[in-house]
């Protein structure tokens, strides 16, 4: 878990990409939402040792972030995030699974390991897909994207309600951790005073959702945000999405690394 | 649960699942036709979130926990509301954290959202509630919740056969780990419901009981889970001959130990016969070629294919900025 900070200064960084110009930034949005539920659905596919095939699917992730001008190195620090579960999850499998799979030369690889480093490339490419997603998207279109994609909308609504007040809440909490700190000299939050604390912040919270109310209802509310400007899934979007998944279904079908590998190979020897 | 450890098949059973349980939560929302409880839903979700990262020492433990709040919000709102509120926060998790992740994201709204909400609250937590019993009951539901929750990771882990782990040793070394993390979630439950129904009575009162309720919320949980296992076995395994023997063998007539035990041995079987299964890259229209080529081809080839990734990703901002620098030239 990030600290509150942090969560909150990445979180305007994707707001701040996602108002960006570019051709993926004017795609329709449910193309893009589409795209990438086959890009995880064709990840998830591949077998537990799957990982040279893996490969080409990068293509995917990469490409989304070069055309929407997403800085690569804010890609890279948020999936560092997510590695240590990972990490800790796939360091047991070497041991698991000793039967040695692969000879690499004079290296006997088992198949724990390729388990493990097939596990690595999984989780690295789900999470930069989801960033770049976002990025390129913007939370305000991807939760139109789902509502239009048929999700409920009152789950629409509730992303969007979200969203609006994390940054609120976000900081109300760390202003209030920063005055605890300051007076408690190091000392950790105890039992006792969490419930006061996070209590505090809870009827604060709660405080506001009336306002919110009362101001929303003075503008007309009834219960429904009203929806944005609309794109049309037009032929970009089809175009985007039916060459994605055709790409994706290449890569599931042919050993894509492996035919290359052998071109190499045989060129070489 | 992370993307990386969730098959397809195990990923989209469970996205169907707690999607159904959203849209079946929406509609009872809206049959309510209170919108008050919109903007109300949507603050309380951003408190969840801020608060989520507010640690707390444990005594005694030299520890610090922090809640996760889906029993907490379902004591405010209702269950309901608390699955769809913690659906917006694990999805905003997912997307802006890399936290969870978009496939495992059915799986993580089923643990941490539909467990407690569905199955903990209404069970433990309510009923002792009701007694007069609230930290109890908040301390006890948590307790269960998270156990149930790692239950259902260990379970959707194996099922989806990524990793290999064993079942038991995994669940022998998930249960106990999520024993004090329940506890320090019940903990935090009950004391922020002491200081609020101390503070604003009127916000945390003790919610009437619909009729037939736990009931439902009981047949909800066992059939939810059961359509997993359903759907996994249905669609993740194509020689069917294991799965219809676990079919016939009776489960409940048996010795529920001995039933544990049989589907135990089965993971076991099925994890175990792996090694022979072949090389990565080889088994589907790969070349046929000897081990030793194939796995030399797949590093070249492996290797290669990043490096025209790569390329195709410098060329394209390459590109971007040949084009942008054009008009202004």
């Amino acid at each position: 878990m990030p600290s509150l900070a942090a969560a909150l200064l990445d979180l305007r960084e994707l707001d701040r990409l996602a108002r960006l110009d570019t051709p993926v930034h004017r795609l329709d949005p449910r193309a893009k939402v589409l795209a990438t539920a086959a890009f995880l659905a064709t990840l998830a596919s591949f077998g537990p040792r799957e990982v040279s095939a893996l490969l080409p699917l990068a293509l995917f992730p990469v490409a989304l972030a070069a055309l929407g001008e997403v800085p690569f190195g804010l890609l890279a620090r948020k999936t560092l995030l997510g590695l240590p579960f990972i990490l800790v999850l796939g360091a047991f499998l070497p041991w698991v699974d000793r039967v040695p799979v692969l000879q690499l030369g004079p290296l006997a690889v088992s198949g724990g390991w390729l388990a493990f480093a097939s596990l690595l490339v999984r989780g690295l490419l789900a999470m930069v897909t989801a960033t770049a997603l976002v990025a390129v998207t913007g939370f305000g279109d991807l939760c139109a994207a789902l509502d239009r994609l048929g999700a409920p909308r009152a789950f629409s609504q509730q992303l969007l309600f979200l969203h609006r007040y994390l940054f609120l809440a976000g900081e109300e909490t760390g202003r209030a951790l920063q005055a605890r700190e300051l007076r408690a000299f190091g000392r950790p939050l105890a039992p006792r005073e969490y419930g006061a604390f996070a209590g505090h912040l809870l009827t604060r919270s709660w405080e506001r959702a009336e306002r919110v109310h009362a101001a929303l209802r003075a503008r007309g509310f009834d219960g429904v945000l009203p929806a944005r400007a609309q794109t049309a899934f037009g032929t970009g979007a089809w175009g985007f999405l039916l060459g994605w998944s055709a790409f994706f279904f290449l890569c599931r079908w042919l050993a894509l690394p492996a035919l290359l590998g052998g071109l190499l190979a045989g060129g070489g020897s | 649960m992370a993307d990386a450890l969730v098959s397809a098949a195990v990923g989209g059973s469970f996205w169907a699942l707690s999607g159904g349980a959203l849209a079946g939560c929406s509609r009872r929302l809206r049959r309510d036709e209170d919108e008050r409880r919109v903007p109300l839903m949507g603050v309380l979700g951003a408190f969840v979130f801020a608060v989520q990262m507010v640690n707390f020492a444990i005594p005694g433990t030299g520890s610090s926990g922090h809640l996760v709040g889906t029993l907490l919000l379902s004591a405010l709102l209702g269950p309901p509301a608390a699955v769809l509120v913690m659906g917006s926060v694990l999805l905003v998790q997912a997307l802006f954290f890399a936290d969870g992740g978009l496939l495992a994201f059915g799986c993580n709204l089923f643990n941490m959202g539909i467990l407690p909400a569905l199955v903990a609250y209404p069970l433990v937590f309510r009923p002792l509630d009701r007694r007069g019993h609230p930290a109890a009951g908040a301390i006890l539901g948590a307790v269960a919740a998270l156990q149930l929750g790692a239950l259902a990771v260990v379970l959707e882990t194996v099922l989806s056969g990524l990793t290999g782990l064993p079942f038991r040793p995994f669940l022998l070394a998930m249960l106990p780990i999520h024993l004090p993390i329940g506890l320090a979630e019940g903990l935090a439950t009950a004391l922020l419901l002491r200081f609020l129904r101390r503070a604003r009575p009127e916000l945390a009162a003790v919610r009437p009981e619909p009729a037939g309720r736990p009931l439902l919320a009981l047949v909800l949980g066992a059939a939810v889970l059961t359509a997993g296992m359903l759907s996994w076995a249905a669609s993740s395994r194509p020689d069917g001959l294991e799965w219809s023997v676990s079919r016939v063998a009776p489960a409940g007539a048996d010795a529920p130990d001995g039933a544990v035990h049989r589907f135990a041995a089965r993971l076991q079987r099925r994890t175990s016969v792996l090694p022979e299964y072949a090389l990565p890259g080889t088994e589907p229209a790969g070349p046929a070629a000897s081990r030793r080529g194939t796995s030399l081809s797949g590093l070249l080839g492996g290797a290669a294919t990043l490096g025209l990734v790569a390329g195709a990703g410098w060329l394209i901002t390459r590109g971007r900025r040949i084009l942008r620098a054009r008009p202004e030239a």
